[in-house]
C-alpha cells in the first residue's frame, strides 16, 4: 500500500532583514493511512513553517508534498489544521463555529453539529460564545470543527502546550478515543515528548534549525499506554539524548 | 445605587460649573450674558412656542440622512478597499488628500452646487462622516488576523461566505467604532452648517437669536442643547458596541 503523506526533499528559508534564514533543510518522511506520527523538536526550529508546509499554506523553496499520489497545491478540507495560536472564530457561537466548514449537502447540519460538541464533551454549550470558554474548552471546539468535517488528515500543531499539564492529559486520552472510533491520519507537532509518546505510533526528531530529521522512534506499546513501564520511560531517555539532555 | 455612584461625580462637577457660571454674571453685572436661570426660561419658552423640536428635528434629520448615506457608501467601499489591494493603491492617496479638508471649507461649493436647502448641509455631513467609516473599515479588513483567514481557507468554503461569515464580522466592531467617530463629527459639522445658510436647525437657532436682538439666553440654551443632544447619539452608539455581534471584541 503506496503512503498516505510522501513529503520529499521539503526546504525553506525566509528572507529578514539580516539575510536569508535557513528554516528547513531537505525534510524527507512518509506518513501511512491511518498512521499518527508525532514530530519533536526545539522551540524556534521550524515546526510550524513545515506544518505550513505540508498543509499547503506556505510554499516550500523546494521539494513536494504528494497526498493520496498527487502533489498538493494548496489547503484542501481534506487536511485539517488545528493551528498553535488557536482559530475558532470568536464572533460565532461554538454550534456556529461547527457548522461553519459543513458545506457540502449535510441532511442535518445542526445535529451533526452538536453530536460533534458532545463528542468531545462539551454538551449544553453549543449557543456559547468563545469567550465564555476556558482555554481548554476552546481547544475542544477547534478539535471538533476539525473532525466535524471528516478529515482524512489531521494536521496538529501543538494543540495541547498551552493547556496545563492535567488537562493536557485529560485532553490526549479523549483524543485517542475518539481516533479509535473515527479513523484519522495524523501529524502532530509538539515539543512535549510525553505527549509524543502517549500519542503516536512513530516519533520524528527534528534538529535545531534549520531543522532537518535527526533520529525516528518507532512507539509499539499498546493503548492505553502507561508513560510510566520501563519501555516507556527507556523510549523517552533516548529521545531527551537526541536534544542533548 | 452603582448608577448613581457613577454619576455622581459628573453631576457634581455640572452643578459647580453652573455656580461659578452664576456667580460670574452676578458679580460683573453683565446685562448681555445671561445667567443659568435666565437660559432655562429660554429653554422653556423654546419648548413652549413648540420650535425647538422643529430645530432639533431639522437637525437630527440632517445628520441622519448624511450618515445613513455615509455608512452605505463607507462601509461597501472601506470593505473592497481592505480586501483588494488594488483597490486600495488607487484610492487611498484621493481619501487621505480629501480627509483632511475641513467640511467646513467646503461650504461654499456646497451652497453653489446645492443652494441653501437641506442638501447642503447633508452633502456635508456625508463628507465628515464618509472618510472616517471607509479609512477605519479598510483598516479593519487589513487587520484581521491571518490565522482566520487561514482557518476559512482550510475548511474550503465559498468567496460569500468567507465575507459573510468572517471577513464582515471580523471587521464590525472596527466599523462601529468608525461609525461612532463619525456621528460625532457629523453633529458637529451640521450646527456649523447650520449658522450659514437655511431657516431651522440648532446652528440656525443660535446665529438668528444673536442676529435678531441679541438674545444671549437662547445663543447659550442652543448650545446648551447641541451638547446634550450630542451626549445622547454617543451613547446611542456606545449602546451599538455592547451588541451580541461585537460582544466578542470587548470581552477580557
Ligand atoms: N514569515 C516569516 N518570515 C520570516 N521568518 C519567519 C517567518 N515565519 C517563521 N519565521 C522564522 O522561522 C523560524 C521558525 O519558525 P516556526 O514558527 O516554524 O518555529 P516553531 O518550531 O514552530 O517554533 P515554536 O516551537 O515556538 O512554535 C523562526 O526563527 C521564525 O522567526
Ligand atoms: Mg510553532
Amino acid at each position: 500500500m503506496p503512503a498516505k503523506i510522501v513529503v520529499t526533499d521539503i526546504t525553506k528559508s525566509f528572507s529578514t532583514a539580516k539575510g536569508p534564514l535557513n528554516v528547513i533543510s531537505a525534510i524527507n518522511f512518509t506518513v501511512d493511512d491511518g498512521e499518527f506520527v508525532a514530530i519533536v523538536g526545539p522551540s524556534g526550529c521550524g515546526k510550524t513553517t513545515l506544518l505550513n508546509i505540508i498543509a499547503g499554506f506556505v510554499r516550500p523553496d523546494r521539494g513536494q508534498v504528494v497526498v493520496d499520489g498527487t502533489a498538493i497545491c494548496g489547503p484542501s478540507p481534506k487536511r485539517i489544521v488545528i493551528s498553535q495560536q488557536g482559530s475558532v472564530f470568536p464572533w460565532l457561537t461554538v454550534r456556529q463555529n461547527l457548522m461553519f466548514g459543513l458545506n457540502g449537502h449535510h441532511p442535518d447540519k445542526m445535529a451533526l453539529a452538536d453530536r460533534y460538541v458532545s463528542m468531545v464533551g462539551l454538551k449544553g454549550f453549543e449557543k456559547g460564545y468563545p469567550h465564555e470558554l476556558s482555554g481548554g474548552m476552546l481547544k475542544r471546539v477547534e478539535l471538533a470543527r476539525a473532525l466535524v468535517v471528516k478529515p482524512e488528515i489531521l494536521y496538529m500543531d501543538e494543540p495541547l502546550s498551552a493547556l496545563d499539564a492535567l488537562t493536557s492529559l485529560q485532553m490526549r486520552i479523549e483524543l485517542r478515543r475518539i481516533l479509535s472510533e473515527d479513523r484519522h491520519t495524523c501529524v502532530l507537532i509538539t515539543h512535549d515528548v510525553d505527549e509524543a509518546i502517549h500519542l503516536a505510533d512513530r516519533i520524528l526528531v527534528l534538529s535545531a534549525r534549520p531543522a532537518a530529521i535527526q533520529a525516528a522512534f518507532e512507539v509499539p506499546f499498546p493503548h492505553p499506554r502507561n508513560l510510566l513501564s520501563p519501555e516507556a520511560v527507556a523510549l523517552k531517555v533516548a529521545i531527551l539524548r537526541e536534544f542533548g539532555l | 445605587m452603582g448608577k448613581v455612584r457613577q454619576v455622581l461625580p459628573s453631576l457634581v462637577m455640572a452643578a459647580l460649573l453652573v455656580a461659578v457660571w452664576w456667580a460670574l454674571v452676578v458679580e460683573t453685572r453683565s446685562v448681555i450674558f445671561p445667567t443659568p436661570a435666565q437660559v432655562v426660561m429660554a429653554m422653556a419658552d423654546l419648548v413652549r412656542q413648540g420650535t425647538l423640536w422643529d430645530h432639533i428635528g431639522a437637525s437630527l434629520f440632517r445628520v441622519g440622512a448624511g450618515f445613513l448615506l455615509a455608512v452605505a457608501i463607507g462601509v461597501p467601499l472601506g470593505l473592497w478597499m481592505g480586501w483588494v489591494k488594488g483597490a486600495f493603491t488607487t484610492l487611498n492617496p484621493l481619501v487621505q488628500i480629501l480627509r483632511p479638508i475641513s467640511p467646513i471649507a467646503w461650504i461654499p461649493l456646497a451652497i453653489l452646487w446645492f443652494g441653501v436647502g437641506d442638501l447642503s448641509p447633508i452633502f456635508l455631513i456625508f463628507l465628515s462622516s464618509v472618510f472616517p467609516t471607509i479609512v477605519q473599515t479598510a483598516d479593519g479588513v487589513h487587520t484581521i488576523d491571518r490565522k482566520y483567514i487561514q482557518a476559512a481557507d482550510n475548511f474550503g468554503v465559498t468567496r460569500a461566505k468567507l465575507f459573510l461569515q468572517v471577513v464582515i464580522p471580523a471587521v464590525l466592531p472596527q466599523i462601529i467604532v468608525g461609525m461612532r467617530v463619525s456621528l460625532g463629527v457629523a453633529w458637529l459639522v451640521v450646527v456649523a452648517a447650520e449658522m450659514i445658510a437655511l431657516r431651522s436647525g440648532l446652528g440656525y437657532l443660535i446665529i438668528d437669536s444673536r442676529n435678531a436682538g441679541n438674545r444671549y439666553d437662547l445663543v447659550v440654551a442652543g448650545m446648551v442643547i447641541i451638547g446634550i443632544t450630542g451626549l445622547l447619539l454617543d451613547s446611542v452608539m456606545r449602546r451599538l458596541e455592547r451588541l451580541k455581534l461585537v460582544g466578542w471584541r470587548y470581552a477580557r
